[in-house]
Order: structure tokens, then sequence, then C-alpha cells
């Protein structure tokens, strides 16, 4: 009995000290010298702090552009496909009509299909009508791929909602376009966070459209711009490890916070998918 | 004359419900046609031709999809061979540990959120980020790998991990398992939580031990969810592009291309969006007929 529990421990803690070890290299690099990471100090805390790795990163780097850049693109991308999925979902599952199932179906293709099926023609047409090297040369794209995930999540909070607000709604002299602004949208508040968490990790990730589309350096988001910067930086790694540390915080910190929260939204993605 | 009323009334508001369902569709339709539905049509369709991208290109049938799989040259089914290889890896190594994790974790040890907590922690990191990581963890020179074999007196284990060919594929392997596990362990242990407490302590009352209760009670509940993770871990193996193109690039002498990647490289490389539109249908084909198969497969085992 207690030889389990301690294997138990002993296997847990040993995938605590995988799981965090990389991440902590990764914070102690960014703030170290060359000699120091090359030398005798690989894995200990930095002797010497230098901050200026990160003023490097953020400057001749570029990443604060890069990480404006990214935080635009994901927000805009976010916005867009939560509406157009709020609205489509109060159109599937509200009204009722024939096809519903069918469309509601129909929309659930895209959690199958892989971002790279429409990346040869999407980038023909972006780049015959030149429209590629613009925000909403990655916002368009993403949004339909976070579509169906957002139509799956809002189904899920939509039908519990009683259909008997809807009709108490009506009879008050609501049409139908008004109970979906003055009843549902107030009432999703849970999917959209749900949604956004979810959203928010795929777009602000995401790396093959970014690299396809995005040649230019005043577009470029943090991934592109992390490849870009490397490539510059081959030999100084303290300057890369500020940077990946720059496109990491923000979302572990909001983790650290909010654990239970984002977890939730992963298991709601994954369980009906 | 009332019920004449009553008729139009009715075709009224049906007129106005489909302008309202016309009208609430439209945004999603059109984001969802353009970006994917139409640009696939247009794979299909262009897979069939010899095209660069530019000119009107000319129809050639199948011609596309026999030299994939002829031509070596153009190394789909090195492609191929090496996502079937990680799909192995994910399923066969990281999918049972995910499981294991997840049914300790169902045990409510000490610290239970804590474990759940780290363990998920790489899914939210970029794979670019974890690429790059890794590569500083690989290279010869200061890499932490062969500094470490340095400090245990393994200098003959030292390689040149991303640059070989014998170590290349493994070293794109290892951090694709390790970022993932927690993923596929917070599915399953969602499910695990889900199993009511009553049945497992009438099960322990009965003197079945945890593994017991776990295999015979836990396991057959929780089968659906090893199911979608199965297909999350197959079809993402197939899809792999980030961390091939950040550690590797696809080399050395080709070795490590995915499917992605060469799809990448025939537009860029080659000029040959025909091929490269031929490569996106096999994609989304493989992608299907691999979810279809899981699924059965699991409903046969479940019949027998």
């Amino acid at each position: 009995m207690k030889i389990r529990k301690t294997l138990t421990y002993i296997l847990l803690g040993f995938w605590v000290a995988v799981n965090i070890f990389p991440i902590y290299f990764m914070f102690t690099f960014s703030l170290k010298s060359n000699e120091e990471i090359f030398g005798q100090n690989v894995i200990g805390l930095p002797k010497q702090w230098l901050w200026s790795n990160f003023t490097t990163a953020l400057n001749t780097g570029n990443m604060a552009l890069y990480f404006l850049n990214s935080i635009l693109v994901t927000v805009a991308s976010i916005v867009i496909s939560i509406f157009a999925a709020m609205m489509a979902t109060y159109a599937i599952t509200r009204i009722r009509w024939k096809f519903s199932k069918l469309t509601n179906a129909f929309f659930m293709l895209g959690l199958t299909i892989p971002i790279q099926a429409s990346i040869v023609p999407v980038y023909v047409v972006l780049s015959k009508l030149h429209w590629l090297n613009k925000y909403t040369t990655l916002i368009i794209p993403y949004s339909a791929f976070a579509l169906s995930m957002a139509i799956l999540i809002c189904t899920g909070f939509m039908v519990e909602i009683p259909t008997a607000l809807d009709e108490a709604a009506r009879i008050d002299g609501c049409g139908i376009y008004g109970t979906f602004f003055k009843i549902i949208l107030p009432l999703m508040k849970p999917a959209y966070s749900t949604v956004g968490v979810y959203s928010f990790l795929q777009c602000w990730n995401e790396f093959m459209f970014a690299n396809v589309f995005i040649s230019d350096s005043k577009h470029r988001t943090l991934p592109v711009g992390i490849k870009a910067l490397s490539g510059q930086h081959t030999t100084d790694w303290g300057p890369i490890g500020a940077a990946l540390v720059i496109a990491t915080f923000p979302t572990l910190i909001t983790y650290i916070f909010l654990s239970r929260k984002i977890q939730a939204s992963f298991i709601a993605g994954a369980v009906k998918g | 004359m009332s019920a004449n009323g009553m008729d139009k009334e009715k075709r009224k508001r049906r007129v106005h419900d489909g302008i309202a369902i016309f009208v609430f569709l439209l945004p999603a339709l059109l984001l969802f046609i353009s970006i994917l539905i139409a640009p696939i049509a247009v794979s299909v369709y262009r897979s069939m031709y010899d095209w660069n991208g530019f000119s009107e290109g000319t129809f050639i049938g199948l011609d596309n999809y026999k030299e994939l799989f002829t031509n070596g040259s153009i190394k789909f089914m090195v492609s191929l061979k090496n996502s079937m290889i990680l799909a192995f890896f994910s399923v066969f190594v990281q999918l049972p540990f995910a499981l294991l994790l997840a049914l300790l974790l169902g045990r409510a040890p000490k610290g239970e959120r804590f474990f759940l907590s780290v363990f998920f922690m790489p899914v939210l990191i970029s794979t670019v980020v974890i690429g790059q990581l890794w590569l500083k963890i690989y290279n010869p020179d200061y890499g932490l790998l062969n500094r470490f074999l340095d400090f245990v007196h393994l200098e003959n284990l030292k390689h040149v991990w991303v640059g070989e060919v014998k170590t290349a594929l493994g070293s794109i392997i290892v951090p694709t398992i390790w970022q993932y596990v927690g993923y596929h362990m917070l599915l399953m242990y969602a499910g695990v939580k889900g199993v009511s407490t009553e049945l497992r302590e009438a099960a322990m009352l009965d003197g079945a031990t945890f593994w017991q209760v776990d295999r015979y009670v836990v396991i057959p509940i929780i089968k659906p969810i090893i199911r979608v993770s199965v297909i999350f871990a197959v079809t993402g193996s197939l899809k792999t592009y980030d961390l091939v193109r950040i550690l590797t690039e696809g080399g050395p002498f080709q070795s490590t291309e995915v499917p992605s990647t060469l799809l990448e490289n025939m537009l860029f490389l080659r000029n040959r969006y025909g091929m490269g539109s031929t490569i996106s249908v096999m994609l989304i084909a493989l992608c299907f007929a691999f979810a279809l198969l899981i699924t059965a497969a699991f409903r046969e085992k479940d019949n027998s």
C-alpha cells in the first residue's frame, strides 16, 4: 500500500520535473550571457541578470511589434468568429426549420478538415488580389478555422437556455432579432470565455498560415517573428530566450490565474468533437 | 375568409423566418465557404492539373496522384512513413502514458490540482517556442543533452541530434509527445472524474483493487474519450508542420519531411501548385479516412 503510494508520487514528481524544467531553462537562459550559457552555469540561476537581452529582443528583434501584431490578429479573429458563431448557432438551435440539423453537420466538417487543406487555393487567390502581407490576410482564415469549434461550444451552451424565454420575449413584442440581441447574447456570457480561450490559443500559436502568407516584417506575428529572430541571432542565445519568454508569458500568467477555466474550455472543445 | 387570413399570416411568418435564418447564417457561411469549402473544391479540381499557379495549366487527370506515389524524388512516401511513425508513437506511447497519469490523478492524490495544472502547461505554449527551446537542448556543442552526456561520461552516445539521419526523426517525436501528453491526460482525466464515486466504492467493496477498478470499471466508461484521443493523435500526426519546420526543415537529405512541409515546398521551391493541391487533397482524405477507420475499430471492439 505504502510502496504503491510512494511509486505514484515518484512518477508524478518526475513528470512535473520533465514539464517544468524546459520552461525554467527558457526563463533562465533568457537572462544570461553566452559566457554563462556556454560556460559552467548552464542550468543554474543567472549570476548576472542580463535584462538587456529583453531590450535587444524588443527593439532590434522587433518583438514589440510582433507582439502587438499577434494581439491585433488574435483579438480580431476571436471577435469575428464568436459573433459569426453566435448568429449561426441561433439560427440552428432557436429557429425551427427543415435543414437546421444538416447545416450544423455541415459546419462540423470543419473540425476534421486540416488547415493545410485550403492553403494552396487561398494563397493563389490572395496573391492575385494582392492581399498577402496584410492583417486581414491572417484574420479572415483564422476566424474561419475557429468557427466550427466555436459553433460546437456555443450550441452546447445555447440549448441549455430554456425556449420558454424566447416565447416570453415574443409575447412581450420582441422579434427574432430583438430576442437574439436582448435575451440570448447576454445569457451566453460563459460561452464567450470558453470559445475565447480556445480560439486564443489556436490563433496566438498558429504558424503555418502566418509563415506562408506573411513575408514582410511589418505584419509578422510572434511565431514567425521568433523564427526570423533565431535566423539572425544564431549564435546569441540570450535574445532568443527573451523572445521565447515574451511570446509565452502572457499565456502562462493567464493560465496561473484561470487554470480551471482554461482546462474546462479544452474539455468542452473535445468531449463532443 | 378567416382560414385564408390565417394561411396568409402563416406564409408571412415563414418568409419572415426564412429571411432571419438567412441573415443569421450569412457571416458564418461566407467565412466557412470562402475559406474552407470552396478552396477544397478548387484543390480537388487543380489536383488534376499540371499548374504553376498563374497560367491556365494543363489537365492531366490522375497523373499527379500516380506520380505522388511512384516518383521517389517527391518523397511523399517518406513523408507518409514519417507521419505514421509519429502516429504510432503517439498512440502507443503518449496515450497510454496520458491514461496512466489520468488514472493516477483520478484517485485523488494530494496535490491533484497542482499536478493536473503543471502537466497541461506545455499544451499552451506555441510549438514554435517549443521547437526553439528544444533546438537549444539538442545543440551539438552547447546543448543540454550533449553536455549531460559529457557529464555522465557517455560521450559515445553524443549526436548531432537534428542533423543526423539516424536521430533527426526521433528528435521531432520526443518534443511532440512531451508537449501533448498533458492534453490527452486532461481529456481522459475529465472522463475519469465523471465516473460516479458510488460505482467505484461498490467495486472496491467487492474486493477489487485499484487497478481492477480502473481496468474493468473506469476504462470501459471513458472509451469514447479514448477514441477521440486516438483520432486527435493520428490526424494530428498527419498534420504535423511546426516542429519539423523549426527543428530540421525536413532534413537531413529530406529524411524528416512530412506531408505539410512537402506541400509548402511544392509551392515555393518547385512552383508545382497542381502537385501541391494533390498533397492537400490526400491530407484531407487521409484525415477523414483515419477518423472513420478508428471510429469503426472502436465500434467493432464494442460488439465483440
